[in-house]
């Protein structure tokens, strides 16, 4: 029988595999936009989860707005990506020094 | 029955998927995955009766989200190789933080039922689809956060493209102001030459 115990150890399981992306590609951003996006997607799975399991729809509407943010996040990320790239020819999280941060 | 099956290949093809996007050594091959962890996802939703959130996650993530990031990676002419650099030396100690993070994420899930009232219980089977109660919930109890979601990705969208957008300096473009306010007396000039003169430019 599936429970909500299932779903929500899938989304843990994708969470972690998410954060697990954080920290193996410290170089790459892209990598790090899609481990972000990962993570995003496991807590979606556990709103929808919790969402069915309590019959209440609050959940999935939460879901939506995080698939809202998910979404603008990942075009201004993906478009700092594309001016960084084209001044300084790399990505590599590394050489972001430019505001001395 | 059929439905346990379901359950176990979705959610078993979205882990293993999930791994390869952060595993891949092509980015392009990342992104695959990723469309391929959404898709199985969007199953796993379905199974539980949230079909607009699967439906949404097919549309916006493998449609606009996956594809824009298909766009960057194979737009940039990056050195992913040297990208990969120190990927192995964090392995140890990312994995040692992933299983601890893994572990503490399914106590606590499985901690939550110990919490006062809520027990296990059964998907009640609603009476209207998902849709319609969605739609009515958004647009009377959650409108207000509904518009500001909208306001969220106009200001996405804007950002993008200010951020994007360059004027570069070989393209000629039209002044418009300026051929506007050029009037015919300073462009045209009458003359009548006698016969046999020649007319001065």
């Amino acid at each position: 029988m599936i429970g909500l115990t299932h779903y929500l150890t899938v989304g843990a399981i994708l969470f972690t595999i998410g954060v697990l992306g954080i920290f193996l590609n410290r170089r790459n951003v892209i990598l790090m936009l899609m481990a972000i996006e990962l993570i995003l997607l496991a807590v979606n799975v556990n709103l929808v989860a919790f969402s069915a399991y309590l019959g209440d729809l609050t959940g999935q509407v939460l879901a939506m707005f995080v698939l809202t943010v998910a979404a603008a996040e990942a075009a201004i990320g993906l478009a700092i990506l594309v001016i960084f790239f084209r001044r300084r020819g790399s990505i590599a999280v590394d050489d972001v020094n430019r505001m001395r941060g | 029955m059929i439905s346990i099956l379901a359950f176990w290949l979705f959610a078993v093809l979205t882990t293993l998927s999930a791994l390869c996007v952060i595993f891949s050594r092509n980015p392009v091959h990342s992104v695959l995955w990723l469309i391929l962890s959404f898709f199985n996802a969007a199953g796993l939703m379905l199974l539980v009766g949230a079909e607009f959130i699967a439906m949404l996650l097919v549309i916006v993530y493998v449609g606009a989200v996956a594809v824009l990031f298909l766009f960057v990676v194979m737009m940039l002419d990056i050195d992913f190789a040297s990208l990969r650099r120190g990927f192995t030396s964090n392995l140890p100690f990312g994995i040692i933080i992933a299983l601890v993070l893994l572990g503490e994420v399914i106590v606590a899930d499985n901690a939550w039922k110990a919490g006062p009232t809520l027990s296990g219980r059964a998907i009640p089977a609603s009476p209207i689809p998902n849709i319609v109660a969605l739609g009515q919930l958004l647009y009377s109890r959650y409108l207000f956060a509904f518009e500001l979601a909208g306001l969220i990705l106009l200001v996405a969208m804007i950002g993008a493209i200010v951020l994007t957008h360059r004027s570069r300096g070989d393209t000629r473009t039209p002044k418009v102001r300026r051929q506007l306010r050029r009037r015919p007396e300073d462009a045209l000039q009458l003359a009548d030459p006698g016969v046999g003169e020649g007319m001065q430019l």
